[in-house]
C-alpha cells in the first residue's frame, strides 16, 4: 500500500472539547483527543460509556453540540479516507461481491474494476467462495469479514471498528485480527471498541478508557494493563462494576 | 338467474373467439393505464426517494398531503383535467381533450400520489437501515436515491403494481375527459357502464370477466414477487 505514502493525509485528526447530544442529553464529551502516527487503539469501558459515540464523533456521523473536530486535508475529505464497521453492519439486499463493489462504484469506479478489486478484498478476508452468494445470507463471522473488507476496500488511512469480533467464536475472531494486523502492518491507523479485554491485550499499542462519555484514562497499552492509574479503570480490569 | 348464466355463456364466446371489438377496448385499457402507472412512476418514485433521504423544514405537511392525495376522487380529477384541457383552459390549444392522452393525464394525477406514497413507505424503511452506512461511505444524495430505488425494487413494483390496479378498474375520471367515444376513448370501465345501461348484459359481463382476468393477472404478478423477494431476503 504505498498509495498512502505519496498522498496527503488525514492524519493528525483531532478532537478538541468535543461534546455530542443525542435527545437533548450528552452522551459524550467534553473529549480532547489526537489520532496519529500509526498502530491500534483499543477504546474500553463499560456498556453506555460512549464508546460508540466517540467513533461516531471522530468519523463525522455524531454531529457535535460543543468543540470541534479537525483534520488534514480537504474538507471533505473526511470519511473518505475511513472506513467504519458498525456494531451491526448493514447489507445491502446484494451479492456478497456487489456489496464489497459498492463502496468502489460510488467512489466512481467502473463496474468491472470495482469487481476486480472487490474480488481481491475478498480473497483476503477469506470469503472468496461465497461471492455470489446473498449477503444477508451470511452467519455473523462471515458478515463481520464482509463488513471489515467492506470498510478497508477503499484503503482508508484510518479504520474505525465498533466491537467487530461482538458474538464470534475463537476462530473467527483470530481471522478477524489477523486481517486487522495485516492492516495495522501495512500502515492503516485503527481505533476500535472491544469488551474483549484479552483481545485489547492482543491488539492494542494505545488503550482509552472510557466512562461516562469522557476518556477517563489513556496510554500505552502495556502501562494501563499492568498498571492502570485509577481505581476505576482497576476495578473495570478486575470485572468489577464501574460506576 | 337465467339472465345472468345467458350473459356468462355470450360472454364466453365473446372472450373465446377473440371478439373484435372486445380485444380493441382491452388493449385500449392496457395502453392507458400501463401508460400512466409507467409516467406517474417515473416521476413518483424519485420523490419518494427524495422525500425518504431529504429532510428538510415542511417535509412532514409534504408527506401528509400526499398520503391524503391518495385518496382523491377519481371525478374530481377528472373535472379538473377537463377544465385544464377544455378549448377555453389554459392547455386548451393542445387539443387533448376527448383523447386517450387526457385520460392517461388523468390517471397520473390519479396514480402519482398513491405510487409516490407507497414508494416513500418501502423507500423510507430502507433508509432507517442503510442511513448510517450510506452517510459513512459518502454517498451524495443522488446516489442515496438511486441505491434504494434499486434496494427496494421489489417493493416499488408492488406499488407501481397497486397503482396499475387502480388505474384499470378507474371509470369515473377517464369517463369525463375521455368521452365514452367509440373506437377512439372506449376503455372496458367505461364500455361496461354504456353496455349495462343499453341492457347488453351478455357483453358487459364479457367485459367485466375480461377486466377480472386482468386485475388477477396483477395479484399473481405481486405474489411471484413476493415470493422471489423471498429468496434474496
Ligand atoms: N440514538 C440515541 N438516542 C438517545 N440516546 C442514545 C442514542 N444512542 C446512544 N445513546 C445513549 O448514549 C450513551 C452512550 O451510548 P454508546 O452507544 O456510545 O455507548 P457504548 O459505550 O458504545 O455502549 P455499548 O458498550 O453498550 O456498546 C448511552 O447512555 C446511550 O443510551
Ligand atoms: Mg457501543
Amino acid at each position: 500500500m504505498s498509495r498512502r505514502a505519496g498522498s496527503r493525509g488525514l492524519l493528525p485528526l483531532e478532537l478538541r472539547a468535543a461534546q455530542a447530544e443525542r435527545a437533548g442529553k450528552r452522551v459524550a464529551g467534553p473529549v480532547d483527543l489526537v489520532i496519529a502516527g500509526r498502530g491500534l487503539t483499543c477504546v474500553i469501558g463499560p456498556n453506555g460509556a460512549g464508546k460508540t459515540s466517540l467513533l461516531k464523533m471522530l468519523h463525522g456521523l455524531l454531529p457535535l453540540s460543543a468543540g470541534e473536530l479537525r483534520w488534514q486535508g480537504a474538507p471533505e475529505g473526511l470519511r473518505a479516507r475511513q472506513g467504519f464497521v458498525f456494531q451491526t453492519p448493514v447489507m445491502l439486499r446484494r451479492s456478497v461481491l456487489e456489496n464489497l463493489a459498492y463502496p468502489l462504484r460510488l467512489h466512481g469506479l467502473g463496474r468491472t474494476a470495482a469487481r476486480a478489486r472487490a474480488a481481491h478484498w475478498l480473497e483476503r478476508v477469506g470469503l472468496a467462495a461465497l461471492g455470489e452468494h446473498p449477503a444477508r445470507g451470511l452467519s455473523g463471522g462471515e458478515r463481520q469479514k464482509l463488513a471489515l473488507a467492506r470498510a478497508l476496500v477503499r484503503e482508508p488511512e484510518l479504520l474505525l471498528l465498533d466491537e467487530p469480533c461482538a458474538n464470534l467464536d475463537g476462530a473467527a475472531t483470530h481471522a478477524i485480527e489477523e486481517i486487522l494486523q495485516a492492516a495495522r502492518r501495512e500502515g492503516t491507523r485503527i481505533v476500535m471498541t472491544t469488551h474483549d479485554l484479552g483481545q485489547a491485550r492482543r491488539l492494542a499499542d494505545e488503550v482509552l478508557f472510557v466512562v461516562h462519555g469522557k476518556i477517563h484514562e489513556s496510554g500505552p497499552a502495556g502501562r494501563f494493563f499492568e498498571a492502570p492509574r485509577t481505581g476505576e479503570a482497576r476495578a473495570f480490569l478486575n470485572g468489577e462494576i464501574v460506576r | 338467474m337465467g339472465e345472468i348464466l345467458d350473459g356468462l355463456g355470450a360472454a364466453a364466446v365473446l372472450v373465446f373467439t377473440l371478439d373484435p371489438y372486445l380485444v380493441e377496448i382491452s388493449l385500449r385499457s392496457l395502453a392507458v393505464t400501463l401508460s400512466a402507472v409507467l409516467v406517474a412512476s417515473l416521476i413518483g418514485l424519485p420523490l419518494g426517494a427524495w422525500l425518504a433521504v431529504r429532510d428538510f423544514c415542511g417535509r412532514r405537511a409534504v408527506v401528509i398531503v400526499l398520503n391524503g392525495l391518495m385518496g382523491l376522487p377519481p371525478v374530481v380529477v377528472g373535472l379538473f383535467v377537463y377544465l385544464l384541457l377544455s378549448r377555453s383552459g389554459p392547455l386548451g390549444v393542445l387539443g387533448l381533450l376527448f383523447t386517450p392522452w387526457a385520460m392517461i393525464l388523468a390517471q397520473v394525477f390519479i396514480l402519482l400520489p398513491l405510487i409516490a406514497s407507497i414508494g416513500l413507505q418501502v423507500m423510507g424503511d430502507l433508509w432507517e437501515e442503510y442511513a448510517e452506512m450510506l452517510t459513512s461511505l459518502d454517498a451524495t444524495p443522488t446516489q442515496q436515491m438511486g441505491t434504494l430505488l434499486w434496494e427496494g425494487r421489489h417493493g416499488l413494483l408492488t406499488a407501481a403494481l397497486a397503482g396499475f390496479g387502480r388505474g384499470i378498474g378507474e371509470v369515473g375520471a377517464i369517463m369525463i375527459v375521455g368521452g365514452n367515444i367509440d373506437h377512439a376513448t372506449r376503455v372496458l370501465t367505461t364500455a361496461i357502464t354504456l353496455e349495462t345501461s343499453r341492457g347488453n348484459f351478455a357483453l358487459a359481463l364479457g367485459l367485466g370477466l375480461v377486466l377480472i382476468a386482468l386485475a388477477l393477472t396483477v395479484t399473481a404478478a405481486m405474489h411471484l414477487i413476493a415470493r422471489n423477494r423471498g429468496t434474496h431476503p
